[in-house]
């Protein structure tokens, strides 16, 4: 069982909402789609889905091509942000609702059903009526409709986009659990480069209507194809700094100097973009060789555990993200360390030339 | 700017209440102090949104009184009140400019048309909107809008309080950084006395002086986002702050000695004799992984590595747990138990905080 887009491409009045695609989906896997709102996951589901056609291009199914096929017609299963259930039907059959179409017998479906209610967590709640459940237990509700039918393909759309907080981290813990039950495939859209993590599986990063990389979760996170990715893949968002490499030494802010450690060696002279994630950043100098910055200090957040230090350095925002609560004066300077070995260099136009060495020895 | 003081407050949607149960709001006194920031944090349902509401004069309160400084406004009209609003959804007007959207709430009070000019600037330049001053609002995305709406929120020197419903809802994450920074700056600048109602933990810590926790109708605990990480007064807040929340485990305590399934461990504070539910919480931040001898058996279920740190899922005595593992640390196959942080271990009777006497 496979999905496979093959130089699909979307556009509406001439505007063009998906670039070439080509992308291959797996039987048993968990892929995110990630990116920012409007950057073409909606978009790339409703098409996956048969909802929308492609304007050029194939959709594959197992190698055949279902490209114009009805969605109707197609083993497929959709969740939604808004949950959708039917108010005036009891949980139970809310969730045999789809195999009651599918014309199986009641034995089989109440087998099913009470299997996948199980793995929901909804087995109490088999009577009641949507609207007297939790907004995460209707959104399992939700869930548990479209397995059910064993679906080759589970499409869900920031399915835990409108549920609280705390609620959202546990349904985000069991996701995980009934894809890896069900061996279907799987995509899931979301913003949060947090929530692509904890699903694990593979990742495409969406910008602006082009999947920029495609491969496995962590894989892209520690070594993104370029500075593009990296932003979409960093919640707060990867640091930059323009630095010049000359010699033994970078240069980099108001003519500052430091030695050319590290990955840094291997450049050749010229100009790049060094990038650094905000976890990286340290209130002191853990290390000799760390590179010391005197960067403005704009506002300060703390969380109880953390501190996130918004920060200004040579016309760049950077967000620093550091253990501990630090009250720090807002409005000053405030020096930060970086070691070299948390830097991963990009050429200017972004293509990454150097993943950071402690990301590399993972 | 004033201080408002919620007196005895109460509210049930019913007539006739009977018992807590039938109270959206259970009583609460308390004193929002001019000029702090404070966030009204729980999940649906808890009540945050009847608190606000009540203090907008959306709502009257079935019991107890509200005031703004020393003045009783209960019973008046929200237009009354002078307040300002930002609610989830961005409220603009299309037709009109963004200066126009800026100006709308200082030219309706009949400001000096100097002044509107200046307090507009101001704002414009601190949620960086100076450059689309002059276009339609109609066609901005809605992160914009949004903006927009926050600058009208704030545009006003002399309003009582700043009311915030969820602002940050349908905004993408990267943007939520930039909007929370400038509400950061904007309330160190003008010193606002500013209510922010969010389900998201990172939101109300990071914006507030104050974050007022909620569950079921009451308010559980109020403190600094310090307070609520290193304390948790109820076992509920342990759970809501942190991500994951606290880690809680039955066991028995008596002097300085607790004991989780035979397993002794000392301490760090006297206690005197509990009796009820004793249970130990301890953040995932301050567990451990270790080898044998030195801690306690768990059974490891699954490591999720989520970057900047990982998070080991794993079971002790039929209960789920989670162990913080930092980045640079490796975990190796010997490492099968857990050891607590002594100093990080809060003890908790019939789920509220015991405070103990402190051993050196």
């Amino acid at each position: 069982m496979s999905l496979q887009l093959e130089n699909v491409t979307f556009s509406v009045d001439g505007q063009t909402h998906i670039y070439n695609t080509n992308l291959t989906l797996k039987k048993g896997t968990m892929n995110v789609l990630l990116g920012r709102t409007s950057s073409g996951k909606t978009t790339l589901m409703r098409i996956m889905a048969g909802l929308d056609v492609p304007t050029s291009g194939r959709i594959l199914w197992d190698g055949k091509d279902v490209t114009g096929m009805r969605v109707q017609d197609r083993k497929i299963a959709m969740v939604y942000q808004q949950f959708i259930n039917y108010p005036s039907m009891s949980v139970y059959d809310n969730i045999a609702a789809p195999l009651r179409i599918m014309g199986k017998d009641e034995y089989e479906i109440d087998i099913a059903v009470k299997k996948i209610a199980s793995l929901m967590r909804l087995d109490g709640m088999l009577d009641r009526k949507p609207q007297e459940l939790s907004g995460g237990q209707q959104q399992r509700c939700a869930l548990a409709r479209s397995l059910v039918k064993g679906s080759g393909l589970v499409l869900l759309d920031e399915p835990l986009a409108n549920l609280d907080y705390k609620l959202r981290e546990e349904l985000r813990a069991e996701i995980p659990k009934m894809f890896e039950e069900s061996g279907a495939i799987f995509v899931y859209a979301t913003t949060e480069p947090e929530e692509a993590l904890l699903l694990g599986g593979n990742v495409a990063t969406l910008w602006e209507g082009e999947i920029t990389q495609f491969g496995e979760t962590a894989d892209v996170y520690h070594n993104p194809k370029d500075a593009v990715t990296a932003k979409v893949f960093s919640n707060p968002a990867m640091n930059f700094l323009k630095i010049r490499k000359e010699g033994d030494f970078i240069y980099y802010g108001n003519n500052q100097k430091a030695p050319a450690l590290d990955v840094l060696a291997n450049l050749e002279n010229g100009r790049y973009l060094a990038g650094f994630r905000p976890n990286h950043l340290e209130l002191k100098r853990q290390n000799e060789t760390s590179i010391k910055f005197t960067a403005h200090l704009d506002v300060t957040e703390i969380t109880g555990a953390e501190t996130f230090l918004h920060m200004s350095f040579d016309n760049e925002t950077w967000i620093g993200l550091v253990h501990g609560v630090h009250d720090l004066d807002y409005d000053s300077d405030l020096d930060v360390y970086l070691h070299t070995r948390h830097i991963f260099v990009f050429a200017q136009d972004g293509e990454l030339l150097e993943t950071a060495s402690y990301a590399k020895n993972r | 700017m004033a201080k408002i003081t919620l007196s005895n407050l109460a509210h049930s949607y019913m007539s006739n209440p009977r018992s807590e149960k039938d109270y959206a709001l259970r009583r609460v006194d308390h004193e929002w102090v001019d000029g702090e920031a404070y966030a009204l944090l729980g999940p649906s349902g808890c009540g945050k949104s009847t608190l606000l509401n009540i203090i907008s004069g959306i709502l009257t309160p079935s019991e107890g009184r509200i005031l703004f400084d020393e003045e009783d406004v209960t019973f008046a009209e929200t237009a009354d009140r002078n307040i300002a609003q930002v609610f989830q959804f961005p409220v603009v007007y299309d037709t009109m400019t963004v200066r126009q959207n800026l100006e709308f709430p200082l030219k309706n009070r009949g400001a000096d048309s100097k002044y509107i000019q200046q307090r507009v600037a101001s704002i414009a330049r601190s949620i960086k909107v100076e450059d689309i001053l002059d276009n339609k609002a109609q066609g901005l995305t809605a992160d914009a809008k949004q903006k927009i709406s926050l600058g009208r929120g704030m545009v006003r020197e002399d309003v009582n309080a700043i009311l915030f419903d969820e602002p940050l809802t349908v905004i993408d994450p990267h943007m939520k950084w930039e909007l929370r920074t400038q509400l950061k700056a904007l309330h160190k600048e003008l010193k606002h006395t500013m209510i922010f109602v969010t389900h998201d933990q990172t939101e109300a810590l990071t914006f507030a002086d104050k974050v007022v926790v909620m569950n079921a109708g009451s308010v559980v605990q109020i403190g600094t986002p310090e307070e609520l990480f290193d304390k948790p007064a109820h076992t509920f807040v342990g759970y809501f702050i942190g991500s994951p929340g606290m880690n809680v485990f039955d066991a028995e305590v008596a002097g300085n000695i607790a004991t989780l399934q035979g397993h002794k461990m000392q301490l760090s504070s006297m206690y005197k004799k509990l009796s009820g539910k004793v249970e130990l919480g301890i953040r995932p931040e301050f567990i451990t992984l270790c080898e044998e001898d030195q801690g306690i058996k768990i059974d490891i279920v699954r490591v999720e590595d989520v970057a900047h740190h990982k998070i080991v899922r794993a079971i002790y005595n039929e209960k789920n747990i989670n162990i913080i593992v930092p980045e640079d640390v490796k975990i190796t196959p010997n490492m099968t138990h857990m050891c607590f942080n002594m100093d990080r271990v809060n003890v908790y009777l019939n789920d509220w905080l015991v405070e103990g006497e402190k051993t050196s």
